[in-house]
């Protein structure tokens, strides 16, 4: 499991509208990369791109390549389904499904395509795929009870445990503590920590203390005007980017001198 | 410029007075008490207006039910509205298992896959089905559609007629039970769309992307995220639409020509009619016991409507916890 990222020159459009401006970077396997930026910067469209989401607005495409380990994600006959099969996704509030229960909740994925299941299997499956979200001790005796039920830091890892289990190389989390409480936030923080361990992991955060706490590298996105692109700026380890950075306008931002 | 140290010192000189202590008693201002009033009475108007229609149903059905068969025009009454009810309740299912699953195809297909032109005209179209008098819909059910359905009528009761529902002989006409149900079905159709469609805009975009970033495809996000979501509202959709069916009267009126039977056959010339069709057809001949037999065969329709509502409502009640209202 965990595959590398490689984005070149990468142009995203909302129709006429130019989201995000020549982008190219490269996440390595096993690493936690942080986009950070003000809002409006591109940040979450570009995580988007790492899965084909943002095709979800009529009209929206690239341009340049996202490669996982070599596969173009925007080749000629590649299906946004299966790139996200590979590549899972957290939102930025927890979406668990209402209408299911939190074991129907975390093999709701792996149900998909009418694939078959033993129950062992899917036991074991669930089992694992809780335990990995740190959430088992908290919900083994309620599976079947209806996972709106949870607390937010619990769909959260809910969440994560329904990516987790159709067994992603890769996990994009769209801002995945900006709705939760302090508690539950370091405990996302901490599990992002045990998961960079087996995937490749790419963070969207309004929070520098987060990205300083969680990523191995950071990329600093910003644009220079309104209804302009968005670009990167900069990109590097986190020290660096935090101690020391090579461009006044990531100092600016990250000392909150920003605007 | 006003003298802002002013202000302040004034403030402060009437904290002691209690011109700033908070007061007991609730705040209700105009806009309160006549909404209140409004919203209330509206209640209680619709409450005593059932119960008026009730009592009226009641009172003049009641001497149908008590007084001996040999003296009522149209003979003993559970004998005089068993075909009846059946014929409606007949009727009103088979238009419902006809229309629901076309309403509740044409919505998804308006709210997920038409081009956006197509959807915005789709809908428009499916608002115009709504508005056509139901003596239209008649008319269209013995000039157009009963002949053009009595040759398949003879087809399916010559090759699936061992199945009872199919048995023969078929009727000459095309004026059966099937012919009123699909008329029924298309009247209804319109109204469960437009309800089906409501709730599916409403299907939270967060579940559409969160079934999205799964690797669900398009009909697999619509099972898994917006049809369970949708269950509650699709369900008292269709129980309107079937509200509509079971109370339909010109259609079945002028389409058959019924007997008093109680036949699962689709197709025969021999068929029960409806209450609602029964009640129109007979009321200008009736007199004495005879409008207090129909008043009464009224009431039967109005429990069984209550009934079914009532069924609706437990049904969306008892997935509750599921249902995402939490």
């Amino acid at each position: 499991m965990s595959k590398r990222i490689d984005v070149t020159d990468l142009n995203v459009y909302y129709g006429d509208f130019k989201a995000v401006e020549d982008v190219s970077l490269t996440v390595e396997p096993r690493t936690v990369m942080a986009f950070i930026g003000p809002s409006g910067c591109g940040k979450s469209t570009m995580l988007r791109t790492l899965n084909r989401m943002h095709e979800v607005i009529p009209n929206a495409y690239v341009e340049g390549s996202v490669k996982l380990d070599g596969d173009d994600l925007y080749g000629p006959g590649v299906d946004p389904v299966r790139v996200r099969r590979q590549v899972g996704m957290v939102f930025q509030r927890p979406n668990p499904f209402p209408t299911m229960s939190v074991a129907d909740n975390v093999l709701a994925g792996v149900k998909l395509n009418n694939k078959r299941i033993s129950t062992s299997k899917s036991k074991e499956l669930l089992e694992n795929s809780l335990r990995a979200a740190n959430l088992w001790h908290e919900v083994k005796d309620r599976l079947d009870r209806p996972a709106s039920g949870l607390s937010g830091g619990q769909q959260q890892r809910l969440c994560i445990a329904r990516a987790l289990a159709v067994q992603p190389e890769v996990i994009l989390m769209d801002e995945p503590c900006s709705a939760l409480d302090p508690i539950s936030t370091l405990a996302i923080e901490d599990l992002i920590g045990e998961l960079k361990e087996s995937y490749t992991v790419v963070i969207v955060t309004h929070n520098m203390q987060q990205a300083a706490r969680v990523s191995d590298m950071t990329a600093f996105f910003n644009l220079s005007a309104q209804d302009k692109p968005g670009r990167l700026i900069e990109i590097g380890t986190t020290d660096k980017v935090f101690s020391n950075p090579d461009r006044k306008a990531t100092e600016d931002y990250i000392s909150g001198r920003f605007g | 410029m006003p003298d802002f140290h002013g202000a302040v010192a004034s403030d402060v000189d009437d904290r002691g007075k209690g011109g700033t202590t908070i007061q007991h008693g609730t705040v209700r201002r105009l806009g309160d008490r006549v909404f209140q009033a409004l919203s209330t009475w509206s209640g209680v108007a619709i409450l005593i207006m059932l119960a008026l229609v009730a009592t009226f149903l009641v009172w003049q059905g009641m001497p149908a039910l008590t007084t001996p068969a040999d003296e009522l025009p149209y003979g003993a009454f559970p004998q005089f509205v068993a075909p009846l009810l059946f014929g409606t309740i007949w009727t009103a299912v088979l238009a419902l298992i006809m229309a629901v699953p076309v309403a509740v195809s044409v919505a998804l297909f308006i709210s997920y896959y038409a081009p956006r032109g197509l959807a915005a005209s789709l809908g428009y179209v499916i608002d115009l089905l709504a508005a056509v008098p139901s003596v239209v819909y008649g008319l269209w059910g013995i000039g157009v559609l009963a002949p053009a359905l009595q040759p398949s009528f003879v087809w399916l009761a010559r090759h699936l007629g061992f199945i009872p529902l199919f048995a023969g002989p078929p009727s000459g006409t095309g004026r059966t039970i099937l012919t009123v149900a699909v008329v029924l079905a298309v009247m209804i159709l319109p109204i469960v769309t437009a309800l089906s469609r409501e709730v599916f805009l409403q299907t939270p975009r967060l579940h559409e992307e969160a079934a999205l970033a799964l690797g669900a495809t398009r009909w697999e996000m619509i099972t898994i995220a917006v049809l369970p979501f949708a269950r509650p509202g699709i369900i008292s959709a269709s129980m309107l639409g079937l509200g509509r069916a079971l109370g339909e009267t010109m259609v079945v009126a002028m389409v058959l020509s019924p007997s008093a039977v109680i036949s699962f056959a689709l197709l025969t010339s021999q068929h029960p009619g409806t209450i609602a069709a029964n009640i129109v057809l007979s009321f200008p001949e009736s007199y004495g016991l005879g409008v207090n037999q129909l008043i009464a065969t009224g009431l039967v329709l109005f429990v069984i409507t209550l009934a079914v509502n009532m069924i609706a409502r437990g049904i969306v009640d008892r997935h509750r916890e599921f249902s995402g209202a939490n």
